[in-house]
This record gives C-alpha cells, sequence and structure tokens, in this order.
C-alpha cells in the first residue's frame, strides 16, 4: 500500500475494523456484558420449559435465537456510540476515507464482535442443553453466520441513526426488530430442521431468501449509509 | 396543542375541513347501507359484514404506505419538505388503517377459522410486521428534533422498510406452504357475491379511499402548520 495515496474502500473499512476492535480488545466492556448476558440468558432459558413435556434438544433452537437477537443488540448499539465521545465520528467525516468505508468498517467490527459472542455461546449451548457436538451443530453455525450478515447490515446503520436522536438506545431494538423477522424466521426455521437431523438439501428454501436478504440490505444498507450522516 | 398565539400575524382561525367532514359523512351513509340495506351472507353469516371494513382497512392502508414509501424518496432526492410532510401524513393514517387491519382481521378469523390469530395467513402476518414498521418509523420522527436530520433519517427507514415487505410476504409464505394449506373459505365467496353485495363492496373501497385522502390531507396541513409554529418558537424565541 502506497503511503502517499489515501487507502481504498475496503482497506479503510479494515482500518476503521481494526480500530473498533482494538478499543474493545483493551476495555473488553461491551464484549463482556454481552457474553455475561448470552450465557446467563441461556442458563435461565433452560428453567421456562417443563423438561419432562418438551426436551431440551427441541428448545435449544429457539433458544438460540433469542440469545443471538439480544447479544447483538448490545453490541451493536456500542458500534457508533463509541463515536459519540469527543465526537469522533467528526475525525472520521474529515478522513480521506468514503462514507461507505465507514459503514463497511463499522459492520467488519460488529461481525467479528458478535461471532466472537457466538464462538462461546454455541458451545455452551451445547453443553447446558447436552446437544450432540457433531455435524448439525457446526451446520447450524454457519446459518447463524448467515443471519448475523443480515443483523449486523441493518443494525449497524440504526445504530448510526439511533445514536443521533433523543431515545438512542432506547430506538435501536425497535427500528431493527421488525427488520430482524424474515432473517430469524428463515433462520430459524432452517435451524430447527438441522437439529432434528434433516439434511441440507431440505432447508436450502430458508436459506436461499436468507443469502438473498443478506445481499441485498447488504447494499442498500450501504448505499444508505451517507444519508444518515450530517451534510 | 401546539400554540402559535404569540404572533398576531397568524393569529389561528378555526376553519371546518370541510373534505374530511364529507369524508365522514360518506362513511356514515355506507354504513346505513351496509347494516340495513345488503343482504346476510349465507355461509358466514353476519360475520362477513365486517369484510366492508376489513377490505377498506386494505386499501386505505396499501394507498397510505405506498404514499409514504413514494414521498420518501422525493424527499431524500429532491430535499422537499413538502414531500417529507406528506410521508408522514400519509404514514400516521396508515397506521389507523393498519390498525383497523389487525383489529378486525382476527375478530372476523374467529368466527371463520375458529382462532383469533393465523401466523400462517401471509397477509394477516404481514400486516402485522408493517404495523410495527409503521410504529417505530412514527417514534423515530418524534425522536429527532432537526428538521432536515429527520426528513433523511426517516425516509432512509421507508425505503428499507418497503424492500423489506417482499422479504416478509415470502417468509411467512415458506412458513405457511409447509404446514397448512392456504386459505380457502375467502375463495368461494367471492364468485357467489350478489350484486347488492358487490356494490357495497365497491362503495366501501370508494368511500374509505376517500376517507384515506381526506385524513391525510388533515394530517397534512397539521404537520406543515407545526413545522411552522416550531419555526415561529426559534425564530420568536418564545419556549
Amino acid at each position: 500500500m502506497s503511503n502517499h495515496r489515501p487507502p481504498g474502500t475496503f482497506s479503510s473499512a479494515w482500518l476503521l475494523a481494526r480500530k473498533d476492535l482494538a478499543i474493545e480488545f483493551r476495555t473488553r466492556t461491551a464484549f463482556l456484558s454481552a457474553l455475561v448476558f448470552a450465557v446467563l440468558a441461556l442458563t435461565i432459558f433452560y428453567f421456562t420449559w417443563d423438561e419432562s413435556v418438551v426436551s431440551p434438544n427441541d428448545r435449544a433452537p429457539g433458544v438460540l435465537w433469542v440469545v443471538l437477537t439480544f447479544s447483538a443488540l448490545l453490541g451493536l448499539h456500542r458500534s457508533f456510540g463509541l463515536e459519540e465521545h469527543d465526537r469522533g465520528i467528526d475525525a472520521l467525516l474529515v478522513a480521506p476515507i468514503s462514507r461507505e468505508s465507514i459503514y463497511l468498517g463499522k459492520a467488519i467490527g460488529n461481525l467479528i464482535f458478535l461471532s466472537a459472542i457466538q464462538v462461546v455461546a454455541i458451545p455452551s449451548l451445547a453443553l447446558f442443553y447436552n446437544l450432540p457436538v457433531g455435524r448439525p451443530l457446526f451446520i447450524v453455525s454457519g446459518i447463524v453466520f448467515l443471519a448475523m450478515v443480515g443483523i449486523v447490515a441493518i443494525g449497524t446503520l440504526f445504530s448510526a441513526m439511533a445514536v443521533n436522536t433523543r431515545l438512542a438506545e432506547l430506538l435501536l431494538p425497535m427500528l431493527s426488530l421488525p427488520f430482524f423477522v424474515p432473517v430469524l424466521m428463515n433462520a430459524a426455521q432452517a435451524g430447527s430442521r438441522i437439529f432434528a437431523g434433516r439434511p441440507v438439501a431440505e432447508v436450502m428454501p430458508w436459506l436461499r431468501i436468507l443469502i438473498a436478504f443478506d445481499i441485498v440490505f447488504v447494499f442498500a444498507c450501504t448505499l444508505a449509509f451517507p444519508f444518515t450522516l450530517e451534510e | 396543542m401546539t400554540s402559535v398565539s404569540h404572533s398576531p400575524a397568524v393569529e389561528p382561525k378555526p376553519v371546518f375541513d370541510w373534505v374530511l367532514g364529507l369524508a365522514v359523512a360518506a362513511v356514515v351513509g355506507f354504513y346505513v347501507r351496509a347494516i340495513y340495506f345488503t343482504p346476510i351472507e349465507l355461509q358466514q353469516g353476519v360475520a362477513q359484514k365486517i369484510y366492508y371494513l376489513h377490505l377498506a382497512g386494505v386499501i386505505g392502508a396499501y394507498l397510505s404506505i405506498t404514499i409514504t414509501a413514494l414521498m420518501s424518496i422525493v424527499a431524500l432526492w429532491l430535499h422537499d419538505q413538502r414531500a417529507d410532510h406528506l410521508a408522514e401524513a400519509s404514514a400516521e393514517v396508515g397506521l389507523v388503517f393498519l390498525t383497523v387491519v389487525l383489529t378486525t382481521g382476527p375478530i372476523w378469523g374467529h368466527k371463520i377459522w375458529g382462532a383469533w390469530w393465523a401466523w400462517w395467513e401471509a397477509r394477516l402476518t404481514l400486516t402485522l410486521f408493517l404495523w410495527f414498521v409503521i410504529v417505530a418509523y412514527l417514534v423515530l420522527r418524534g425522536a429527532i428534533e432537526d428538521v432536515a436530520m429527520r426528513a433523511r433519517y426517516s425516509a432512509v427507514l421507508a425505503m428499507l422498510g418497503a424492500l423489506l415487505i417482499p422479504f416478509i410476504h415470502l417468509s411467512v409464505y415458506l412458513f405457511a406452504a409447509r404446514l397448512h394449506p392456504m386459505p380457502v373459505v375467502l375463495k368461494p365467496s367471492r364468485p357467489s357475491l350478489s350484486s347488492e353485495m358487490l356494490t357495497t363492496l365497491l362503495l366501501s373501497l370508494a368511500t374509505f379511499t376517500f376517507l384515506c385522502v381526506a385524513l391525510i390531507r388533515a394530517r397534512y396541513r397539521l404537520a406543515v402548520q407545526r413545522d411552522l409554529a416550531a419555526a415561529l418558537d426559534v425564530d420568536g424565541g418564545v419556549a
């Protein structure tokens, strides 16, 4: 990379993501709170069903998606909240990088952040709910990743909007959750079938909608993001 | 509620919104016809009459939401404040009509399907999620004071919301197709509509489209006046 030219969209996005992750790695506040939330929720949900009626195997998928959604919201809020201190967002805006790359950088940072939580949450789910560790769990992890791409695409944009409003973090779930619906619906439907031991080919219709959602909303949100910044 | 009385130049005088008055009169007239002068449907009984309100609610809701989405694009592209006001007005009217749909749907469903809510009914479920998006849209608007920022943010949300519709529809459809057959109750009644019922149905569509437009018009004027009042407050330094 030349030192004289400003970096391209993707390299500046990566730079920004690394900056956010470095801050997170040093403070660990958001990560720890989201992680503790995820594991705590897993254990609490265990006691919401009658074990003799619904087997842990059957409720594990539902718990997984609820925990994923709300730990995602915890992480997403932090994304642009971070830039509010000392108006860090102004520094980003005067930097010689495109506005799209600010969005992509934030989104990549969020995706890595959420993946790190899932790396702990999914094995914890398997442990607490006595799930067999094998092929189904790996396939479901892949579905979780697909779902997270859509959730992060939407959530990053709405996080940028929410921090500038009077309601701030209260607004983020209200804006995001209706948009998470198709993601969660299809991911959960596909996931519960995989958990039940069905082949991947059978869940392709759901995965197709999920992938289409990811593509459409990553593009749409990248294009929409510049409008959420001050002109 | 917004008072502008401190500025004598824009002393508000009460005006009668004759378009809205006419629309309300038309709705009253329509109900007289629907209740007293339209025959009761053979299979569904009196419950079928809710259909004249339900379907009209759907028309009003989709008309309003389409206007919101289109005006959001105009507002974002041309920075036209009138488009933003129109988007706001039709979103709020759309919420009212969506609420009508979501109230009448389960009442009808309880009688005909034997269940208040049917998750496999793609249209009902889609309406519910649209309702959530519109509520979020209006809360977002209420949470931003800066006029230009409010216009941009709400336009972005409205356009993404429009993109969301096919995905929710597809998802519910896929969810439903694997579990239940599509509703057949609706279909047989269509061809058997008597001419009087058909007239009533068409009248309901006309009446409620008129009401929808009249409500949007009234709400649009309120939005314009409210921003005017807010601007006066800032300029005049009166808090």
